[in-house]
């Protein structure tokens, strides 16, 4: 039974609980059941025209720092047969497109880039408080009030996604645009990408076209033999993306 | 920003700087001095015997500093207590408390205190004013210091050690497996890391020891212990050449397997890291001092001659160890993780990060290391005086 003496000590113990559980609680729409979700992204190379719009997109979405980037295009030149050293560039992350290439021959195509969601992130594992997490829908996000900035996920990405923010000073990195998602929208990204290379993809849902485009296409995601459970999927990646 | 090739675009600004160096070079100089003073309390080797109090309050010094270059870099070290508190098991980092903790409070302090018991109780009768007040605290309130209670402290304090040696590979290896655990970069990610930073820890604590008793000698005008010093040499040489061999076997191995980070790799050390790591690592911090004391095992050197090679191999080692570390830290994050380029990591002089106050966290440790001779006098002839 509980008495009033033991309740005057049990409310301040689920006070400060309670801190914590609303800390770990990311935005979203009442509605929302996260468990009916798993968040992944395609995006394809073949559609990538390099405008950086997606790029531009994300920074007004969420306010991204200049000089920072949650997603950033690369353009890629492979003059030869050695796919180990391909020529790339990403001026200013592609976020003002690309001047005019002056490589002669072979290959070339963009690659937007941004943080692959892992099933098995290393950022997360690595996290010594646990401010990054990955969410029950599969994005990984980042609870900046319990972030110490420590910059350790940052050394764990092996993509590169994250930084720190210069002025919160906490760890930063692509949110899936969780706030618009848990809505029924789609992601920044994705809304300003004009020719559809890039596709916000419910791996839950049985009805979303993911499904059957995977079954049907040669995709590929980054660095598999890291084992990180990527669930950026790019659909006709060449051998030389890095 | 001075940048070869492609980086993502998030690399090419460094995220660990020279604070990250100066911790695992710290948390070595602990271990390695812990380890020291335990030849002489464990494996009974006597000739060692006048570093051991000394060591154990080097270790001392350099631990209580330890956590504070961590402290600085965070970008919220506010929220630092997040770590005991509620700790990510999965995180090699998360750890780092619950080890230092266990070091600090559970091993060192404790050892120190029945080292240093008999002196402080002596010290709390023949002093006076605060000093009598300081002592009197450190006996904690146990003031008997018959031979019967001295020998329980004995035995305590050879249980306290032995504990205290796996202990210390634990903190320093722990060190080595939060940068061997990160998959996503090759230059850390190896099983041989945590080995490598115990016995460099080893190396850089002895060497830092047999320094500490050659200066203080000096200053206070005594004669060095030849024997002591010379024993000191051997054993930072055999932990020298094992962990010399590891370095080698890990360098070989990257070469034979030369995966496909090995470019990258080989040509930042051939570029950037040429002067740090072939230059101030190997050549001058590791082959010289090898050879320097392997001559003097081999061959009849005076002594005046040996002092001084100790002397010199001894900065060349922590010279080295330091390098070595920088090599680790700032060389790990020189390359993109796409293999397709470099960064440069700038040095600046004035910043939270920057060279003053990496200087100041390895100056700070000495002057904790004077204020504690000071209170708890290390030197054998100071014990047989308060006894009598």
């Amino acid at each position: 039974m509980i008495t009033r003496r033991k309740m005057l000590m049990l409310l301040p113990a689920a006070a400060f609980a309670w801190k914590y559980v609303l800390a770990g609680t990311p935005e979203m729409a009442s509605n929302y059941n996260r468990s009916e979700h798993w968040w992944g992204m395609l995006l394809d190379i073949d559609k990538c025209i390099g405008c950086g719009n997606c790029v531009r997109g994300c920074a007004t979405e969420n306010n991204v720092p200049e000089g920072y980037f949650r997603t950033w295009v690369e353009r890629y030149h492979v003059p030869g047969w050695r796919q180990e050293t391909p020529q790339v560039d990403s001026p200013n992350g592609g976020k003002d497109g690309f001047p005019p290439s002056t490589a002669v021959g072979g290959k070339n195509f963009f690659v937007p880039k941004m943080c692959n969601h892992c099933a098995e992130s290393p950022c997360t594992q690595v996290c010594p408080v646990g401010a990054t997490f990955e969410s029950p829908d599969g994005v990984v996000l980042v609870d900046e009030t319990y972030c110490l900035g420590c910059r350790y996920c940052i050394q764990a990405c092996p993509y590169g996604c994250r930084f720190l923010h210069p002025t919160k000073h906490t760890a930063e990195k692509c949110s899936l645009c969780y706030h618009r998602i848990t809505k029924g929208l789609t992601t920044a990204c994705c809304e300003n990408c004009p020719t559809g290379a890039r596709q916000l993809a419910d791996l839950k849902n049985p009805a979303d076209p993911i499904h059957e485009f995977l079954k049907t296409h040669s995709v590929q995601v980054l660095k598999p033999y890291l084992a990180t459970g990527a669930k950026a999927f790019y659909h006709d990646i060449d051998g030389s993306v890095r | 920003m001075p940048v070869d090739g492609f980086m993502y675009p998030n690399e090419i600004e460094l995220q660990w700087s020279v604070l990250i160096v100066v911790y695992p070079f710290v948390t070595g100089l602990v271990a390695g001095a812990f380890i020291l003073a335990s030849l002489e309390r464990i494996f009974h080797v006597d000739a060692v015997k006048p570093t051991y109090r000394l060591a154990m309050l080097t270790a001392l010094a350099f631990l209580l500093v330890a956590p504070l270059p961590l402290q600085l870099h965070l970008g919220h070290p506010e929220r630092s207590l997040e770590m005991y508190l509620t700790p990510h098991r999965s995180s090699p980092m998360a750890m780092f408390g619950f080890v230092y903790l266990w070091y600090l409070m559970a091993v060192l302090l404790l050892e120190v205190w029945l080292d240093f018991r008999r002196d402080i109780v002596l010290l709390s009768q023949s002093t006076t004013g605060w000093r009598r007040l300081l002592y009197r605290a450190l006996t904690l309130g146990s003031s008997n210091i018959s031979q019967g209670a001295l020998r329980v402290d004995e035995r305590v304090g050879w249980v306290v050690t032995l504990i205290g040696i796996p202990s210390a590979f634990l903190l320093h290896g722990y060190v080595g497996f939060i940068f061997g655990t990160v998959k996503a970069n090759p230059w850390w990610s190896s099983p041989l890391m945590p080995v490598v930073f115990i016995f460099s820890a080893m190396v850089s604590g002895i060497a830092m020891v047999m320094l500490v008793y050659m200066a203080m000698m000096k200053l206070r005008k005594q004669p060095i212990d030849m024997r002591c010093v010379d024993t000191v040499a051997q054993y930072m040489l055999y932990t020298f050449i094992i962990d010399f061999a590891l370095e080698m076997l890990d360098l070989i191995h990257r070469i034979s397997v030369a995966d496909e980070s090995f470019r990258s790799l080989d040509f930042m050390v051939h570029t950037r890291l040429f002067f740090s790591q072939v230059i101030l690592q190997i050549v001058l911090g590791t082959v010289v001092p090898i050879l320097a004391i392997g001559l003097i095992q081999i061959f009849h050197v005076p002594e005046k001659i040996r002092r001084a090679a100790y002397a010199i191999c001894g900065c060349l080692t922590i010279i080295g160890i330091f390098a070595m570390r920088w090599n680790v830290v700032i060389g790990g994050q020189l390359f993109s993780k796409s293999f397709l380029g470099y960064t440069t990591y700038k040095l600046e002089l004035i910043s939270r990060e920057g060279e003053l106050v990496a200087a100041g966290l390895l100056i700070l440790p000495f002057i904790i290391l004077a204020v504690l001779i000071k209170v708890l006098p290390p030197w054998p002839e100071r014990q047989t005086t308060i006894g009598d």
